[in-house]
């Protein structure tokens, strides 16, 4: 058993990241516009996967609302487990991602964090995630009555052919005419290109932030990845986020100029797999620190910005199908374990922690083929933790804890 | 006398079965799990198209790839790979349905060891243009894959005959169900799946063959009575097949049809074969009924079957959900609802893999007839 000492730590209050007040006011006033009354509103609200292409609703002045980013924020207060149990109760299994089983639930009752969400006139679904998106939005499609358009992006094994680009690239112009119809108006091509060039800004922007903690001391750890990926989710292609991030940015560089780490003491550095546990955030947050392991990477929040290498800056629409099909999730086992393999010599990690989530599929499934790449090509232990991001029944808070102390003993 | 005996001893032992037809052609089989694999162009390969089913033996060394919340077909499957069962394949044909199959076909690449191996990355919605067009592409890039990795150029001429070979095989399906229907003196729900299960694996032009003549003896079975019990539509996913019907019928329900990939799917919608080959395979996966991990609107499946339980006169509906299976699960809440719109009464159970079903299943099957 690794001994736990308690860390008094007098700079508590330095660590702090100033810019996270300023990231809640802007999520609440997203939140706020949005559910505003339709009337006063005058925008049209889309509900998009968080891997869907969201500049063009931009360009047309929709609203995008995420009903993922809604199931982190079920799962960060907690409010997951009747939501799930609602689910149930309608007919839906317990194996179902639960940010699924939660949005379908919440839905129907109106309650959840913040009254629940906007209803929408539009849905937007890219498979690039998974096939359970295509399935929770049909059921959406339904219960809402709206149009849904389905962005079909195909896995790329081992290869991308021009098969699929073509099929993409086809699907981008069948995007904007399900706009068009959607909105009634025609799509705002000027009005793209600007939405393009701050979608890339903002994305750059993000991968500075996160690259910040390439220093040692680590400016942040993932589990504040985790909190402001929101924004580049939610607000990619906006001003709003590009502001915010270079405002980060500057906080982080700061912050490593002046050797504030976000751990008082940084003796392990690990990368983490797969989505947050959000309802655990802050007891495992408190878990590595107390055994001084600093999380300074993760493969989740990096994946907003895993198509950037196929984005052309200069027809960004023409490219759109084929970066938003190329993300790494919507790849191979075998490439998103080096995916991984880079990510611990980049950001020289001492170990990978693994989240096997029950939720999701595609993300979970392959886990244990990519742990032994790493352990054969890096020697480097690795942690696998059996949990769920959204449905606490899930989680075994003393298994867990056993596991993380005879990983750090394993870290020697 | 049993005209069931023959496919009965090939669905009892299908393993046996692909092993003797390779010792005997010399040539190759090849594995898949779904059926969105076109097996016209393995037939036309001079191949063995081989549904894999998982032999429901303990699970051994999937244990180490792949987690426990993953469907018995899935892990079964990788489980006989692993052990060696499957030694007898070239290799194995993933075409992309669910997250779970897509996982499975890059543990199985990296790890299961076989010279062949194909993905036919399809697109996931059925009802466009583009898709359309894109379905053909994948036809024909698999259409090269095969090639490659059999070693065989496919003519147009091979191609039109394996065509013509498994449209004789989806009619004969079709015959038997509507035999099934309406005499089931001549054949029940149990005989049936043993001729599906055969179906699956078998030489296609034996299975023709075979299956014609099977079709031309029962139509001359009297039906000595009109067919008795409550009927019923089975609905849901059974990628791994156990026998149920034997089940549904031992507690006085009479099936009369299901929509499973390995049942009326399996059959439904022949393929032109008047134009283009790869363009008419195409088009038959975009009119064909989808399975759920495909998209052609959003009541596609409720409406599917809203239709069979009506045109055959069903009392009611059973939906079987393989645990663990995503597409299924999502769409039985709305499928039920549509059902119960029309007053169509539905019982629901859950399947963990072939051995827990059958005491469960029987007793509540049981409940659900009395009730109807
Ligand atoms: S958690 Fe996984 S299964 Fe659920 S929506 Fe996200 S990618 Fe899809
Ligand atoms: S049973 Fe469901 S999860 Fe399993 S392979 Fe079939 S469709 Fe996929």
């Amino acid at each position: 058993m690794a001994s736990v000492e308690k860390i008094v730590d007098p700079d508590k209050a330095r660590r702090k990241i100033k810019a996270d007040r300023r990231m809640r006011e802007i999520m609440a006033n997203y939140y706020m516009e949005a559910k505003t009354p339709k009337a006063q509103r005058g925008k049209k609200i889309a509900w998009i996967t968080s891997g869907g292409p969201v500049e063009p609703l931009h360009a047309m002045d929709v609203i995008p609302i995420y009903p993922e980013n809604y199931g982190a924020m079920i799962g960060a207060s907690k409010m997951g487990v009747p939501l799930c149990e609602k689910s149930e109760e309608m007919g839906y299994a317990r194996d179902l991602c639960s940010y699924a089983r939660a949005d379908i639930a919440c839905a129907t009752v109106a309650g959840g964090p913040i009254g629940g969400l906007p209803e929408p006139d539009m849905l937007v679904c890219c498979n690039n995630i998974c096939g359970t998106v295509l399935k929770w939005y049909e059921v959406q499609a339904r219960y809402y009555n709206v149009p849904l358009f389905i962005l079909d992006t195909p896995i790329t094994h081992t290869t991308f052919n021009d098969d699929m680009r073509r099929y993409v690239t086809r699907q981008s112009e069948e995007y904007i005419a399900f706009l068009e119809m959607a909105c009634g108006r025609r799509f705002d091509y000027d009005r793209m290109k600007t939405v393009g060039d701050l979608s890339i800004r903002g994305q750059q922007l993000w991968q500075e932030i996160l690259d910040t903690t390439m220093h040692k001391p680590a400016p942040m750890t993932c589990f504040d990845a985790f909190f402001h990926l929101a924004m580049i989710v939610t607000l990619r292609g906006t001003q709003t986020a590009v502001d915010y991030y270079e405002m980060l940015l500057a906080e982080m560089k700061e912050r490593v100029a002046q050797g504030i780490g976000m751990l008082p003491v940084e003796k392990y550095r690990l990368v983490w797999d797969n989505l947050p546990i959000w309802y655990r955030l802050r007891w495992l947050s408190e878990k590595f620190m107390e055994r001084s392991a600093c999380l300074v990477a993760d493969t989740y929040t990096s994946g907003w910005t895993s198509w950037m290498p196929y984005v052309d800056q200069t027809d960004f629409l023409g490219f759109m199908g084929e970066s938003y099909a190329r993300i790494f999730l919507n790849s191979g086992t075998d490439l998103m374990a080096e995916n991984i393999v880079r990510m611990v010599k980049k950001y020289d990690a001492h170990g990978v922690v693994f989240h096997s989530n029950r939720s999701c599929k595609p993300y979970s499934f392959g886990q244990y083929d990519i742990q032994r790449i790493v352990q054969k090509k890096l020697g480097i232990p690795t942690l696998m933790i059996e949990a769920d991001m959204v449905d606490e029944r899930s989680f075994s808070e003393s298994q867990v804890e056993t596991r993380i102390d005879a990983f750090i003993e394993m870290l020697g | 006398m049993d005209h069931f005996e023959f496919f009965r001893r090939i669905s009892d032992n299908p393993r046996g079965y692909a092993v003797d037809w390779k010792q005997k052609s010399g040539a190759k089989v090849v594995g898949h799990f779904c059926s969105y694999t076109p097996q016209e162009l393995l037939v036309a390969a001079g191949a063995l198209p081989y549904r894999i089913l998982g032999s429901g033996a303990d699970i051994v060394h999937a244990d180490g790839y792949l987690q426990s919340y993953c469907c018995s077909l899935v892990r079964g499957g990788l489980e006989d790979a692993l052990a060696g069962r499957l030694a007898f394949l070239e290799g194995a044909v993933f075409p992309h349905t669910c997250d779970s199959i897509q996982r499975l076909s890059d543990i199985w690449r990296m790890n299961a060891g076989f010279d062949f191996h194909a993905d036919i990355i399809m697109p996931v919605k059925l009802d466009t243009a583009s898709a359309a067009e894109y379905m053909t592409a994948v036809l024909a890039r698999f259409k090269a894959d095969v090639e490659k990795g059999l070693g065989v150029t496919i003519s147009d001429t091979m191609l039109h005959e394996a065509i013509h070979i498994c449209n004789r095989v989806r009619h004969s399906l079709e015959q038997l169900y509507a035999l099934r229907r309406q005499n089931p003196q001549a054949i029940c729900g149990s005989d049936l799946h043993a001729v599906f299960k055969a179906a699956l694996v078998m030489d296609r032009r034996e299975l023709a063959d075979a299956l014609e003549a099977l079709v031309t003896v029962l139509k001359t079975v009297p039906a000595n009575e009109k067919p008795v019990g409550k009927r019923l539509v089975l609905s849901g996913g059974l990628c791994s097949m156990p026998d149920i019907y034997q089940v549904v019928e031992a507690s006085g329900g009479h099936v009369v049809w299901d929509d499973f990939c390995t049942g009326a799917r399996y059959f439904e919608g022949m393929v032109d074969t008047s134009g283009d080959p790869l363009q008419a395979l195409a088009q038959r996966y975009l009119q064909r009924v989808v399975c759920p991990a495909k998209h052609a609107g959003i009541y596609a499946r409720g409406q599917y079957l809203l239709d069979k339980v009506k045109e055959s006169h069903a009392d009611g509906v059973i939906f079987l959900y393989l645990k663990f299976c995503d597409p299924h699960g999502f769409d039985y809440p709305y499928m039920k609802a549509m059902l119960d719109d029309c007053a169509i009464p539905s019982l629901m159970f859950e399947v963990e893999d072939q051995l827990s079903a059958e005491g469960q299943l029987r007793t509540r099957c049981e409940a659900f007839l009395e009730m109807l």
